[in-house]
């Protein structure tokens, strides 16, 4: 089968890569760029743990085509820190061990940021819906969600 | 083996602070490694060809089409396995099941069961070669339920199994039999003013990790060998893999990857084996990755259960006898921790007659593997929910009920021991005493309280501390990190040497640079490698101790140690500057070499554990759905060294303990295949079906560590079952005796209870 020839931005370095049409983006951006922070954990669109944003939009690299990914900009975990500063969300997950096993992590980072970029004071319940895709077999949320409301809180502080 | 009586309880510096975890920056940036992110060059791709029947007889397997499609390398059967496995010396029976159930040989026997498996240039090269290949299959009669399975009529699913534990004349699905308990039942019933007996069921559940099985192997024709895989225990997979590979343990090289979650389920192999086999006969590393459905089909799940549990109660409230027999269907290999789930029903009360029965029984499911506090969260299921409805029936308070029956130091467990101090009383009065305990209820809410009971485990544990020349250490532990435990090591070590604990990095050594040790399982990691750590510390410390002493001139005993200086003591006191440790290292080159610290033992004194749960649900009348409204943890860690991972402890396994009480179940059809076999409809908790879960931290001291340390990894997943069974009952007054508590489940009680 011929492969795709697919030109995009990952965390804004211009990329190409080849891809077999039944090649997933999670699958192009873990086998063919290394970036492997986005994970599978289901391959269904159902875990949220290879969530990454495509031209803003919160999607599960899992349920879109490599191939679609052309023209597109992609933003994944690995883009989230500034060089060798974290994201508030970063730091505050390290802070409150918002993170066991952290298999997890990269996709809810991606997720929350993606909300508090759309909404800086959501409520518990807006927190906890919009991580409804995400799931986390580890903390049962508690820390997590603790940790994406106070760093909206010093966020919104900060700004 | 003896330990030291040298208990220390408070004055801690590092130990109980909550510092940020050594592996957080690398889990946050998305660069840890995990199983399926390791490359190596010439790497190939496997995949596995899985049985779509129950039970069925492998009459032939042809891989001639699969081995044709460009790109395979290498195509794997039964047959590739060296059948000398099980006769090689000091292979259990265990390591051939085991080899059965990585491979199946004359019979599928489950849905799901692997029967060969491809290496290719590509993943999906792999996927579409698996396609190719042909079994021919002759479908047997199956059977899933553990019920069913123990009837006269059910399927022989593996003839031979049963050990001589199993009484004469059961069927030949039972395979082992567990008894225990004292005193006389019989007589205690009669004592009693209220005896009830009541039926339970729960069906399998998921570990649910979110990270699938993979692995990365490599395996040479001289027999050496590489593996990387994501696992609870790289040491005992090292064991396994050589086993049933036929190679020398020593010659592969096992590491563990930072792992995606386990809970018990990482603690076998699956595809390890077989990515080593097809490297093999490739020469070329082979990477293999689980798809969801496959971690769902072939997994371990951990088993379901049919129960029946009588107790006896006088109208104050005292437990005159309890009585419980726990069926556990396991798959289709001996191991369902019926034993466990028997011992561990009524452990949490002081009961002059009690007796419980186990029956491990085989079915047509893949093989359970341990999952959190194997086999109590249901039988914990069925005692604490006879508990509750006793207390409502006769008025009386639950917590007060099991304060009244409450295990303390001195009582004869149920399970045999005599009980050293435990938490089990400090649990209820902390739950008696807690403002959820008095917090008003809504209209159509409930409260819910149960307690639940793990034992805690030590096993074998090596760990080796380095120091270096500007006075840092480097502490080698061979558990792999499931919840934190690089971070609690560090502590532990700072607090013996006195040095900060950012001056310290733990790493999760390969099998190829430390001694051997046990499974990252039954709660043992801040027990058993935290007291190698504390030991080898203090190894290294009496190390220390001799060069300042040397230096100086005195005898080493005349040497004390504090917050990371050696000081002259006794008669010597006030003779010497203290020396720094950074004084010492800096010239240990030249005062006879480096200096290091090590420690191996099986310690056996992880104190056991106990947790009392507090739940307030709402049930939906119009739908059956159940809200979880507040959760209350509060459970005896002993000393928590690193408190915030203790928290986490106990709201992880209150999470799933919620998922498995309300959601999740493992739903096969009448064909006996997996009918759920996605998150999609095997629904683990998200964020938005839970509440924040509070937690409160006992701290009981365990006399078997240094520290007071008791495991907290698995007791919370003991009571959530029950306290949320209770609270449902309590909220819409039907009670519950199957899980999962679904809201047609729900529905269908309310409905048979407003017709009645």
């Amino acid at each position: 089968m011929s492969k795709i020839h697919v030109s995009t931005t990952v965390n804004g370095d211009p990329v190409d890569f080849l891809c077999d049409p039944r090649e997933t983006l999670l699958d192009c951006l873990r086998d063919k760029l290394s970036l492997t922070g986005a994970k599978e954990g289901c391959g269904t669109g159902d875990c949220g743990a290879c969530s990454v944003e495509v031209d803003g939009r919160l999607v599960c690299s899992c349920l879109m085509l490599g191939a679609e990914a052309n023209g597109k900009a992609i933003a994944t975990v690995e883009g989230i820190a500034d060089g060798e500063t974290l994201h508030p969300l970063q730091a505050k997950f390290i802070e409150h061990a918002a993170l066991q096993c952290g298999i997890c992590t990269p996709g809810i980072l991606v997720a929350a940021k993606n909300l508090l970029e759309k909404n800086d004071s959501p409520t518990e319940e807006e927190v906890r819906y919009w991580l409804a895709g995400n799931l986390c077999r580890c903390t049962g949320y508690d820390k997590i969600i603790k940790a994406v409301m106070e760093t909206a809180a010093d966020m919104r502080e900060a700004s | 083996m003896a330990l030291d009586n040298d208990l220390k309880k408070d004055g801690f510096t590092f130990v109980g602070t909550r510092p940020d975890r050594p592996d957080g920056l690398d889990k946050v940036t998305g660069r840890a490694k995990f199983g399926a992110d390791m490359v190596a060059p010439g790497m190939l791709h496997g995949a596995v060809l899985r049985s779509p029947h129950a039970h069925a007889r492998i009459k032939g397997i042809d891989t001639s089409k699969a081995e044709a499609l460009e790109g395979v390398k290498a195509v794997v059967t039964r047959a590739d396995f060296p059948n000398v496995v099980q006769h090689k010396p000091g292979l259990a029976g265990e390591m051939w099941n085991v080899m059965e159930n990585v491979m199946a040989g004359e019979k599928a026997l489950y849905d799901g069961h692997a029967v060969a498996a491809v290496a290719a240039t590509s993943a999906l090269i792999a996927r579409d070669a698996v396609k190719l290949i042909e079994v021919d299959y002759e479908v047997l009669p199956h059977v899933t339920d553990v019920d069913e399975a123990m009837a006269a009529d059910a399927p022989v699913i593996r003839e031979g199994s049963a050990d001589k534990s199993v009484p004469e004349g059961m069927h030949p699905n039972v395979v082992r039999y567990h008894e225990s308990g004292h005193g006389d039942v019989e007589a205690g019933f009669a004592e009693a003013d209220l005896v009830m007996e009541q039926t339970y069921k729960t069906e399998a559940t998921h570990q649910g990790y979110i990270e699938p099985h993979a692995c990365l192997g490599m395996l040479g024709s001289d027999g050496k060998g590489e593996l990387w895989c994501t696992t609870q225990g790289h040491f005992f997979f090292q064991k396994v893999c050589a086993a049933l590979l036929d190679l020398e343990a020593s010659q592969l090289r096992v590491t563990a990857s930072e792992i995606g979650g386990g809970f018990g389920g990482k603690t076998t192999v699956f595809l390890e084996p077989v990515a080593l086999a097809l490297s093999r006969k490739t020469n070329r590393p082979v990477k293999m990755v689980m798809s969801r459905s496959d971690v769902f089909r072939a997994t371990g799940p951990t088993a379901s259960a049919s129960m029946d549990v009588k107790i006896g109660m006088t109208k104050d409230g005292t437990i005159t006898a309890a009585q419980g027999i726990f069926r556990l269907q396991g798959g289709a290999f001996p191991g369902a921790p019926a034993d466990m789930s028997a011992m561990c029903a009524f452990a949490p009360y002081d009961l002059q007659n009690v007796r419980q029965v186990g029956y491990d029984v085989i079915a047509n499911r893949p093989k359970q593997a341990a999952y959190r506090a194997p086999g109590a969260p249901m039988s914990a299921f069925a005692a604490e929910s006879v508990i509750d409805e006793m207390c409502n029936k006769l008025g009386l308070d639950p917590i007060e009920v099991r304060l009244k029956n409450a295990a303390k130091e001195g009582t004869k467990a149920s399970y045999g021991p005599t009980y050293e101090a435990i938490g089990q009383v400090a649990c209820l009065e902390a739950a008696k005493a807690h403002p959820h305990y008095a917090a008003p209820l809504k209209p159509g809410q409930g409260r819910g309280v149960a307690s639940g009971f793990w034992f805690n485990h030590g096993g074998e544990t090596s760990v080796s501390l380095a120091l270096s020349e500007d006075g840092t250490a480097q502490i080698s532990v061979g558990t792999p990190d499931i919840g934190g435990s690089r971070a609690s090591m560090a502590l532990m070590a700072a607090e013996v040497l006195g040095i900060p604990y950012e001056n310290i990095r733990v790493t999760i050594a390969d099998t190829a640079t430390l001694g051997y040790n046990d499974v990252s399982h039954g709660s043992r990691v801040t027990y058993a490698s935290g007291l190698a750590t504390i030991k080898a510390a203090r190894d290294a410390v009496e190390k220390l101790k001799g060069r300042a002493a040397a230096q100086w001139g005195i005898d080493p005993e005349a040497v004390t140690w504090e917050d990371g200086f050696a000081k002259p003591s006794g008669p010597n006191a006030g003779d010497f500057e203290p020396l720094h440790i950074t004084k010492i290292t800096a010239k240990m080159g030249r005062t006879g070499g480096p200096i290091s610290g090590h420690f191996e033992a099986t310690p056996e004194g992880a104190g056991v554990s106990f947790g009392t749960h507090i739940v307030d649900a709402e049930v939906d009348p119009e739908t059956g759905k159940t809200s979880i409204i507040r959760y209350t943890v509060i459970q005896d860690a002993g000393k928590a060294i690193h408190p915030a991972y203790v928290e986490g402890q106990f709201q992880g396994g209150a999470a799933q303990g919620i998922g498995w009480a309300l959601n999740e179940e493992y739903i096969y059809g009448d064909d006996g295949r997996l009918q759920n076999s996605i998150f999609l409809d095997y629904r683990i908790p998200v964020a938005s079906d839970l509440p924040m879960i509070d937690t409160v931290i006992v701290e009981v001291p365990n006399p078997g560590h240094p520290y007071g340390v008791r495991g907290v990894g698995e007791t919370g997943i003991v009571p959530p079952l029950a306290a949320v069974a209770n609270a449902v009952s309590n909220a819409a007054g039907v009670r519950l005796k199957e899980l999962p508590m679904s809201p047609p489940k729900i529905l269908k009680a309310l409905k048979e209870q407003s017709d009645t």
